[in-house]
């Protein structure tokens, strides 16, 4: 592995290359769009845990960031829109060595797959769920997501969204994550640490990153990628331990980050073989 | 750890009956969600699998339980689900990611009379052109149509093995009667089942193509955590399961995903045949509307009319031959089924216009019973 792993590095000189399948490279995703950099700081994470490579698979959904599995150099699953996290609960739940990372977008994992979110978190799955929020559709060109906020346009909302969207984190924490975090783009780090300290944890972890995308959401909300980031920049506030009801992104009063939840509880698999396994 | 293998006679239903087959066949996985008339495998399989060592869930909804089940299967275990007609819809999608993805597992429908929540409580065999086409896109498919329990228990291990074989999701057709009802079913010594196993790599990790066929059109199939890197998406894919968008990638996907299964039809085709010998009038039946045919046979031949019974065992892919063999010889066909006529149209298309072949229907909710089918069959023939 480690032969392997600098062989690769001489190569390219980027020490995350042996993480990337390089020849699917170029990726799909639009210049200016935020996936790839919370992508990078995933495979970052995933080298610094030190779990071994061979042990972590990555499940994507469908959508823009849905690719991301697409791109990963480990064993990868892109599945069906929503079903992500149901088909990562067949993985862990029949292989419980494995860690499991669930990458995908706001609308795969709260609209279409809300429901196999909040049960997942319910059950504790063991397992890492990174949200990658664009606030609308990306993939398909820009339409209402629940993330998007009130007011904003879409090519389905063409007079404003007139509905309220989700606070993500505070769903995660309702329903049951025993890690709960919210990140920007621009937090490469403190995604990076998040990502990794949720892979090394047991328990439903769910880590969301605000993420821009000019190409749709940007475009008719008048918000450059630039003018997204520096909304990151000067608008957002870190309160780790912020109570996850309390933490909306509201650019007025500001856009809570941090990690918000770090407890401990026994997950799906320990309480299954303790109580079904114990005759 | 418990027996996997209950050895022994046994007076159980058949949906218990398919359970133990599961078990036997290895599986150690089972992800579902309740729905009458098949919550029965689910409660059966919830406290037995944790006794020899597997995994039981119940998902949120049955899309959730189709989509844990291709996991379960990626990393390695025998897994299925079961459901009827309702859930058996919202599997759809992902039978068809398992299909495209050539994913091993087995899903069970006790069918009930539909369409929609129609009468839950009671059988019919509606759903088998959902069976044949219900996933988008074309593509083969493998069901089996079960008769009896002790059929319940023996063709889930074939489920299972064919699935292993040819990596699809293999479909059982069974239906509300045949699952609720109690019968003997001997479940044999372990060491008699024969259970098959996925095709497995061999060779460089590094080297290795996800669907590179083997010998029979089917290609090995790794476990994740092994060390293969694999990537598996439900988009059109090459040999090495990347995504290629492409017209002639799809072609070449398409001739594997078919290729498989059109290539070993005398391997995964099963019929069974009751006094064909010397038969004018051929009834084709499956499920439990074959074994009120096997009845109305007798009772045709009692009264003097050369009556056989060609009972499908295997639905999909459809068994054409035995059906256009027998059309060369034969007076007649009748379809019997709990629908208004779905394998009868594959009936018709294989018999062809020279030989009538008519329909012996039920909208759901009963039986086809023995007398009926042998007046329908003294009117057309
Ligand atoms: S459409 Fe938006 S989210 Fe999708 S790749 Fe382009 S910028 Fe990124």
């Amino acid at each position: 592995m480690t032969e392997k792993r600098s062989k690769a590095k001489e190569r390219s000189g980027h020490p995350l290359d042996d993480l990337l399948r390089e020849d699917r490279i170029p990726h799909i995703w639009c210049p200016g769009c935020g996936i790839g950099t919370a992508f990078s700081s995933c495979l970052k994470a995933i080298r610094s845990s030190g779990v071994e490579p061979k042990n972590v698979v990555m499940v994507s959904g469908i959508g823009c960031s849905g690719r991301a599995a697409g791109y990963v150099n480990l064993d990868s699953f892109h599945t069906t829109h929503g079903r992500a996290i149901p088909f990562a609960t067949g993985l862990k739940l029949a292989n419980p060595v494995l860690h499991v990372i669930v990458f995908s977008g706001d609308g795969d994992l709260f609209a279409i797959g809300g429901n196999h979110l909040i049960h997942a978190a319910r059950r504790n799955v063991d397992m890492t769920v990174i949200c990658v929020n664009n606030f609308n559709y990306g993939m398909t060109g820009g339409q209402v997501a629940a993330t998007t906020p009130k007011s904003a346009r879409t090519t389905t909302t063409p007079f404003g969204n007139p509905e309220t969207p989700f606070s993500l984190p505070h769903i995660a924490y309702a329903s049951g994550a025993t890690y709960v975090a919210r990140w920007t783009i621009l937090h490469t780090r403190e995604i990076a640490k998040s990502v990794e300290e949720a892979l090394l944890k047991k328990g439903f972890s769910f880590i969301e990153v605000l993420s821009p995308c000019p190409v749709n959401y940007g475009r008719r909300n008048r918000e450059s990628s630039l003018e997204t980031l520096k909304i990151y920049q000067d608008k957002t506030i870190i309160k780790n331990g912020a109570h996850p009801s309390s933490v909306d992104i509201d650019p007025e009063k500001g856009i809570i980050l941090g990690k918000f939840i770090d407890v401990d509880r026994p997950t799906c698999k320990e309480m299954y073989d303790k109580i079904c396994r114990s005759e | 750890m418990k027996a996997s293998v209950l050895t022994g006679q046994h007076y159980i239903s058949g949906d218990v009956a398919c359970a133990e087959g599961a078990l036997a066949a290895g599986c150690r996985f089972f992800a579902g969600y309740p729905i009458t008339p098949a919550t029965e495998i689910a409660e059966h399989v919830a406290k037995r699998l944790p006794e020899v060592g597997g995994t039981f869930i119940q998902m949120e909804d049955e899309i959730a339980a189709m989509a844990a089940v291709l996991g379960a299967s990626w990393a390695g275990k025998k897994s299925m689900t079961a459901t009827s007609g309702p859930g058996f819809s919202l599997m759809m999608e992902n039978i068809g990611l398992g299909i495209c993805t050539e994913t091993p597992c087995v899903v069970v429908n006790v069918q009930r009379t539909g369409p929609s929540t129609g009468l839950p409580t009671m059988g019919a065999q509606g759903d088998m052109m959902q069976a044949r086409w219900g996933a988008h896109g074309h593509y083969e498919i493998i069901a089996l149509a079960p008769s009896s329990p002790q059929e319940m228990f023996y063709l889930t291990i074939t489920a299972f093995n064919l699935s292993e074989t040819y990596r699809l999701p293999v479909l059982i057709m069974s239906d509300e009667i045949v699952g609720h009802m109690s019968e003997r079913v001997t479940i044999p010594p372990f060491k008699e089942i024969s259970t098959s196993s996925r095709p497995r790599p061999k060779g460089r990790k590094d080297r290795f193509k996800l669907y590179k066929p083997g010998p029979n059109g089917v290609a090995p199939m790794p476990s994740v955590g092994e060390g293969f890197r694999i990537h598996v998406t439900g988009l059109t894919h090459d040999e090495k399961g990347y995504p290629v968008l492409t017209a002639e990638t799809q072609e070449e996907m398409m001739a594997r995903i078919t290729g498989k299964i059109r290539k070993n039809l005398g391997d995964i085709i099963q019929t069974e045949g009751y006094r064909l010998d010397d038969a004018e009038v051929v009834l084709i039946s499956y499920g439990v509307s074959a074994r009120t045919s096997l009845a109305a046979v007798d009772l045709a031949r009692k009264h003097g009319v050369k009556a056989g019974l060609l009972r499908l065992i295997t639905i999909w892919p459809f068994p054409e031959d035995p059906i256009r063999r027998l059309a060369e010889r034969v007076k007649g066909f009748m379809t019997v089924e709990i629908n208004m006529g779905q394998i009868h149209l594959e009936v018709q298309r294989c018999v062809g216009r020279k030989t009538p072949a008519v329909l012996v229907g039920h909208p759901g909710g009963a039986i086809i019973s023995p007398d009926h089918v042998y007046e329908a069959l003294k009117e057309a023939f």
